[in-house]
């Protein structure tokens, strides 16, 4: 990935793995909603070694402005090889219990502005037969479990939809790369208790890229997570919805 | 709560952390004090505030710019000397002044105005902090420089993280022509040929610094070796110019504590015995990447775990040329006839180069630091003993690196403190604030008591 589009660039995973590509010389468009937050991980790339650092602060979850994004992003770097797709909230599942609106605001950020901008850079990556799209999904995905099944289902439609775009994507040379963290330590975890399944957002990223590099179709990073939800997955349902998970 | 230590593991207090993630984000508000926290290098309790609140600054470690034409670099204050270096070397920048370490943070480079080899001829680390910004809890935010808010420049540079947060600063780096250092090793008999040595190297060494063996006696107190060293000139040998930048330590790692039965009079002595005549009393010469030259200790990650979990404290002390002698002397002789080993002890000069920093530690002398087990009682008093000698001897002890200072001495060692106090932002202390003025505490002792930390024995304790 030489010139890359990253969403969600002020996350703690994304900016580490813009890190990783500003160090490899790559020409980098960056999306974040906090505009000083923002300024401060382009800078940073800048620094770093980018070839080319590109922003835009944007709401994502204004979908009106996402095919406008895309056809900026393609003009700024002048073509596009690779996309990081890594916005997303945890949400909170007592609120979203408790009402639709909650459980939709988290839907429609992990969801479906994730597939309102997966449609048209899908399109153009099938057009111009090459690139990788790289998108941030999580363990979560792989099962519903009571703690926190709304942001889990938001993930596991995502990995649905992902492999569909992986199937039809496969014959225009288009590597589709999900990537399922397990628990990680950044802000977004900062209330929780941390034990040592927590990754930092360096090692996620390392892993990330090397997904992205090798064209992987799913990943778990750190790997652990393949086989600690190989379990998870394979517990009978009759039991499984009597454990407290 | 957590129980964060600091580099030397004593004391141990408790206290809350919170993350900081964004450089324009306003102060946390949290109840009680709070106090900036780097990479938790400083040994004693001035990083650590117990019953209150640490700031973790690691993730505020963004570049903001680097020019490589004059060498400027600006960058978050949670940004290490490790990552600068990893930026500025293969482009021919270094630090112009480096503690022992690499694994500290710009800002507490700044709020300890850190010293290195070069002393002499670079003075500290605060005279290239060209700006820098500080937020106070008041939700101001104060450019300064030597121009602007001179005044909280100076309180800041050295001021112990009590004035505030610095959330970004821009440093002034120096051009080297490789990464390489060609070093001299000179054997010293004793404590009065450091101190002939040491002076004549400095008119044309940049680097300079000893290691002396602690446990030497009579005659032999101050034996040691001096290291002294320049940036090599570019090609040296037919070398390529900047080679690998990356790190040469063998990058071993402490992976638990220490039994503390490992150190003792005997493996200490067995140590500098091996580590002295290892040089078979003549100088040499070599020529060494900047990485073992500047930051042996570093490829021993975790190091200060050798001392077990009762942690060690540190003693760095600085006195005048015109009481040196005696009184380093006395120093050394005190803790080795104290029987408690101190693995390593270094031995430097500082020049007269001021520093902005009003609080600023190093003054031109000699300066003595040494590591010692924590063996309780016995061990506290033999540092605060080495205290009341330097106060006597005119000298200075370093708040970094201290534990038991007396309030009488740092108000004898710091003259500017009164007008210092005056910029502490009320919200922010420390434990060893605390320490140092134990009379008019800014925090209840009931919220110390209510947060779980250990019982004060007296106000006195109270840290
Ligand atoms: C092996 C070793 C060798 C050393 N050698 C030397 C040496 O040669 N010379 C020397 O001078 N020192 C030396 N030191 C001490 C070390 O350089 C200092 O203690 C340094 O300040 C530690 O930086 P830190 O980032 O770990 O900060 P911390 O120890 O976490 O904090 C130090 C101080 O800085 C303040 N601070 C940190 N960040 C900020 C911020 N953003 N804004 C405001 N205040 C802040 C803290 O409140 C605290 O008062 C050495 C330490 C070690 C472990």
């Amino acid at each position: 990935m030489k010139k890359v589009l990253v969403l969600g660039a002020t996350s703690a995973i994304a900016q580490a793995t813009v890190r990783l590509l500003a160090a490899r010389g790559a020409s980098l468009y960056l999306v974040g909603r906090n505009a000083a937050n923002l300024d401060a991980v382009t800078k940073d790339a800048a620094t770093r070694g980018a070839a080319k650092v590109e922003s835009k602060a944007v709401d994502l979850n204004d979908f009106a402005t996402h095919e406008a994004l895309v056809e900026g992003a393609f003009q700024a770097l002048g073509g596009l090889d690779g996309v990081v797709l890594a916005h997303g909230v945890l949400g909170d599942q007592a609120e979203s219990q408790a009402t639709w609106t909650a459980t939709e605001a988290v839907l429609r950020t992990n969801f479906m502005s994730a597939v309102s901008l997966l449609t048209p850079l899908a399109n153009r990556f099938e057009a111009q037969k090459a690139g990788t799209l790289v998108v941030i999904s999580s363990v979560a995905g792989d099962r519903g479990r009571q703690s926190n099944y709304v942001y889990g289902a938001s993930k596991g439609a995502l990995n649905v939809f992902l492999q569909g775009l992986r199937n039809r994507l496969a014959k225009a040379n288009v590597a589709v790369v999900t990537v399922k963290p397990g628990f990680v330590d950044t802000p977004m975890t900062a209330h929780l208790p941390k034990n040592k399944l927590f990754a930092s957002p360096e090692k996620v990223a390392r892993g990330l890229l090397r997904a992205a590099d090798s064209r992987k179709n799913e990943v778990y990073v750190p790997g652990i997570w393949a086989l600690i939800m190989l379990i998870i997955k394979s517990i009978p349902e009759s039991v499984f919805k009597k454990l407290k998970l | 709560m957590k129980s964060l230590e600091s580099w030397g593991r004593y004391p141990r207090v408790e206290q809350r952390t919170q993350a900081l993630t964004w450089r324009s984000d306003a102060l946390p508000e949290v109840s009680g004090s709070v106090l900036p926290h780097g990479l938790g290098r400083s040994y004693g309790d001035s990083c650590l505030n117990g019953g209150g609140t640490l700031l973790l600054t690691s993730g505020l470690d963004r570049f903001i710019d680097f020019d490589p034409a004059t060498g400027v670099v600006r960058c978050e204050a949670g940004v290490s000397l490790d990552m600068i270096l990893r930026l500025g070397a293969p482009r021919g920048w270094f630090l112009p002044v480096t503690p022992g370490t690499k694994f500290v943070t710009v800002g507490g480079a700044i709020a300890n105005d850190v010293h290195g080899k070069n002393h002499h001829c670079a003075g500290t680390f605060g005279r290239y902090v060209r700006r820098f910004e500080l937020v106070r809890s008041d939700g101001s935010r104060r450019i300064c420089s030597p121009d602007e808010n001179p005044d909280w420049y100076g309180a800041t540079i050295g001021g112990l993280g009590l004035t505030g947060l610095i959330t970004w600063a821009e440093v002034q780096l120096k051009p080297i022509s490789n990464p390489y250092v060609l070093q001299e090793t000179v054997p010293l008999a004793n404590l009065d040929e450091f101190l002939v040595v040491a002076r004549e190297s400095e008119a044309d060494h940049q680097f300079t610094m000893a290691w002396v063996d602690c446990l030497a006696r009579g005659k032999k107190v101050g034996r040691g070796l001096l290291y002294r060293g320049n940036f090599a000139p570019p090609q040296f040998d037919g070398l390529p110019l900047a080679k690998s930048h990356l790190s040469h330590g063998i990058g071993l790692a402490v992976p638990m504590d220490m039994p503390s039965f490992c150190l003792n009079r005997l493996t200490v002595s067995a140590f500098n015995w091996l580590y002295f005549h290892r040089q078979n009393g003549k100088p040499k010469q070599r020529l060494t990447h900047y990485d073992p030259f500047f930051y042996p200790l570093d490829a021993i990650y975790g190091w200060n775990r050798i001392y077990g979990r009762k942690g060690f404290l540190q003693f760095q002390c600085v006195v005048p040329y015109s009481t040196a002698r005696d009184a380093l002397k006395d120093i050394l002789e005190r803790s080795s006839r104290g029987g408690l080993p101190s693995f390593l002890s270094v031995l430097k000069t500082f020049g007269d180069i001021p520093s902005p920093g009003w609080l600023s530690f190093p003054r031109k002398g000699v300066t003595l630091a040494m590591d010692f087990a924590n063996r309780g009682e016995k061990t506290y008093r033999l540092v605060e003993e080495l205290d009341r000698v330097t106060r006597e001897a005119g000298g200075a002890v370093y708040p970094a690196k201290d534990a038991r200072m007396s309030p009488e001495s740092f108000a004898a060692y710091f003259p500017r403190h009164t007008e210092f106090a005056g910029y502490v932002d009320p919200a922010f202390s420390s434990s060893f604030w605390r320490r140092m003025h134990p009379v008019s505490l800014p925090f209840s002792l009931e919220s110390e008591r209510a947060s779980g930390a250990p019982q004060p024995q007296s106000v006195l304790a109270l840290r």
